[in-house]
């Protein structure tokens, strides 16, 4: 009785969404490196740059899609880096991504704890506001749960048009996806494998860091140590789970939302009874099981963690 | 044009140079957020150099730090030779910890050489377990390690959580969310008096030595480094490449959870939630650096933790943040990575006439 009342409240669907709005940017941001044949775990570490650059920009004046553009370029900047020692120099891919990971979570916070070296309680931005949209946001149960988000969250669900409609529809899309799949072939028909990858990694990694970006901007106004929490992993294991579609990219970042707004309202019916950290954990949980489900049946981009070296077979 | 062409082997030159030379580069670069925090970079680096090699405390306190590294390394060492990328030392560091509580705070009544013996065992059996499951995963479902034993990592760190608000807790505590202390007989001695450097040191080293045979001379780890360099070669040659990855991730858990034991019984005393700040992960830098040599290990794991040790000292003196040794360690594994590459390969250029 009470889950179903849980599963009808508009603040739970409204939660579910606003949840799944940071994993929708990292689950594309990821599938589009991964899409080119590029695995970034990098992805942590430009989760955390993201929150911090966007929100530091933010504070520093810079306005609220001042702040999205800093964060997603200093998600760029780390993806640019991953593409040089994964591309052309063709290191490990995990290594390299580990390594981002450390080099963007240290220098956010480095660059925090140098900007605001003594704070009690952490300064605050004005964070995005929930659109307000005439007679949309008053209709019955949908005004509040689709209506009444922030811009950064219909940002993300157009990126999933986005980037579902340049992979599938037009002839770069075609292009990354030669490029993940049989490299040899794309190069011998033209194409810039070097060129789509840098491309595809960088774009990919501005999204990330704009998932990052959410956290601080939209869903909190401010930056904590450890707020990003392993969301980027959990979206490296959602890309698994979405087969590398990006429609099915939201799906999975939606069930992912709803669970986790399910949890957080059955806990407090229930907390008594269970501990609290049951509930913390079974996100993770999910995420392996799900992991699991679908590895033997994953289908992965062919050339996914292969390095190419141009005018070598 | 710029072509890519691999050396034919790499020399030993390189192969011992490049780490050293990028450990040293990430430190000069180390200069580069020094400066843009307005330190006095020469006053820094002596703070660091102090810190580490200014008194027998200091260089005690590095050995200290390194100890957990040189486990966390070889652990990362291990399973990285058979490309099983064990990203979750950290989760088996606190496994072995919680282990080592359950059983080394008054469960069993024993004397040292019999009760730190069992704790040794418990911790590495508990951490090994924890590899376990993502190394079964792997095999049986095809699963991708990386993303289990970091996800892996979060569940039990909440796991320890609730065992320390639960059955672990210090009833003597004051609710506070820690284990009971650990007895006297299970604690690893100090080495020096009234240092806090401990057994733990003199164990990791053994475990090292132990690493190195067992990976050079064994035929254990003849199959560990045929399935790391070639799988699909390795099954045409009969080796059981699953059982090879399995047995590759149980060494690998067991030595991280002995990093726990040692931290827990050997240092602390007791357990709480943050027992490591992150040496699991630190571990990947330490064997990267150590290019998977368990020897090179314990050298690199010497120098991860006077970075730490140093710029601990150097921002207690200067007010910098501490965060700038996460830094240095990040930079030296993407300097060793980039080294690695120049050391396997040269560039050549060719000529636009002649091409």
């Amino acid at each position: 009785m009470e889950i179903l009342q849980i599963l009808l409240s508009e603040s739970f669907w409204n939660a579910t969404l606003r949840i799944a709005t940071p994993l929708i940017f990292g689950v594309l941001g990821a599938l589009l490196c991964e899409k080119a044949g590029v695995l970034n775990l990098g992805i942590e570490g430009i989760f955390v740059a993201g929150a911090m650059a966007g929100w530091m920009a933010v504070w520093l004046g810079f306005g609220l899609w001042g702040g999205l553009l800093v964060a997603a370029g200093v998600g760029g900047f780390f993806g640019l880096i991953h593409a040089i020692l994964t591309v052309p120099l063709g290191l490990s891919q995990h290594v390299s991504g580990l390594g981002i990971t450390m080099f963007a979570t240290s220098v956010s916070y480095f660059t925090y704890r140098t900007a605001l070296p003594q704070v009690s309680s952490p300064p605050r931005i004005e964070p995005f506001r929930p659109l307000d949209i005439p007679i949309l946001s008053d209709l019955p149960f949908i005004g509040p749960v689709l209506f009444q988000q922030t811009a950064m969250t219909w940002l993300a669900l157009f990126m999933v048009a986005l980037v579902w409609w340049v992979l599938n529809r037009t002839p770069l899309g075609l292009a990354i996806r030669a490029v993940g799949d049989n490299p040899d072939a794309a190069d011998a028909q033209g194409l810039s494998v070097y060129g789509l990858r840098f491309g595809a990694i960088i774009t990919g990694s501005a999204l990330m860091a704009l998932g990052g970006a959410f956290l601080t901007m939209s869903a909190f106004d401010s930056f904590f140590f450890g707020m990003v929490n392993g969301r980027g992993w959990i979206c490296i294991a959602l890309v698994i789970f979405a087969s590398w579609r990006p429609g099915k990219a939201l799906i999975g970042a939606l069930l992912f939302g709803a669970f986790e707004a399910f949890q957080v309202r059955l806990q407090t019916q229930v907390g008594a009874v269970v501990p609290g950290q049951i509930f913390l954990m079974a996100p993770y949980v999910l995420s392996i099981f799900a992991l699991v489900i679908v590895a033997r049946r994953a289908e992965y981009p062919r050339a996914l963690l292969k390095p190419w070296f141009k005018g070598q077979r | 044009m710029i072509r890519i062409e691999p050396r034919e082997a790499p020399s030993n030159w390189w192969t011992l140079g490049i780490p050293v030379a990028s450990a040293l580069l990430a430190l000069l670069l180390a200069a580069i957020p020094l400066a843009l925090a307005g330190a006095n970079i020469f006053e820094a680096y002596i703070q660091m150099f102090k810190g580490i090699f200014g008194s027998t405390f200091a260089f005690t306190e590095m050995l200290t730090r390194a100890t957990p590294l040189i486990f966390t390394g070889l652990a990362a060492t291990l399973a990285f030779r058979a490309k099983l990328w064990n990203i979750g030392a950290e989760g088996q560091l606190y496994l072995g910890a919680m282990a080592a509580v359950a059983v080394g705070t008054g469960l069993i009544d024993a004397p040292g050489f019999i009760l730190i013996p069992i704790i040794l065992i418990t911790g590495a059996m508990a951490g090994a377990a924890g590899m376990a499951g993502p190394a079964y995963l792997k095999t049986r479902f095809g699963a991708d390690e990386v993303v289990t034993t970091l996800l892996l990592n979060f569940i039990i760190l909440i796991f320890l959580q609730m065992m320390l608000e639960g059955p672990l807790q210090d009833p003597m505590g004051l609710g506070w969310p820690q284990s009971s202390p650990i007895v006297d007989a299970a604690i690893l001695p100090q080495l020096i008096p009234r240092m806090r450097l401990h057994w733990g040191l003199i164990i990791a080293l053994i475990t090292a030595v132990i690493a190195q045979i067992m990976l050079s001379k064994s035929v254990w780890g003849f199959k560990l480094r045929a399935v790391g360099e070639n799988a699909a070669a390795a099954l045409h040659a009969g080796i059981g490449v699953k059982r090879t990855l399995m047995s590759a991730a149980i060494v690998s858990g067991a030595v991280a959870g002995l990093a726990g034991v040692s931290e827990v019984a050997g240092l602390r005393g007791y357990l709480t939630t943050d027992l490591s700040p992150g040496y699991g992960y630190t571990g990947i830098v330490v064997a990267m650096l150590a290019g998977l040599s368990p020897i090179g290990v314990v050298i690199s794991a010497i120098f991860i933790a006077s970075v730490f040790v140093g710029a601990d000292t150097m921002s207690r003196a200067m007010g910098v943040s501490s965060y700038l040794a996460d830094l240095v360690v990040a930079m030296s594994l993407i300097c060793v990575l980039v080294g690695g590459f120049i050391a396997r390969f040269k560039i050549t250029r060719t000529d636009k006439g002649k091409s």
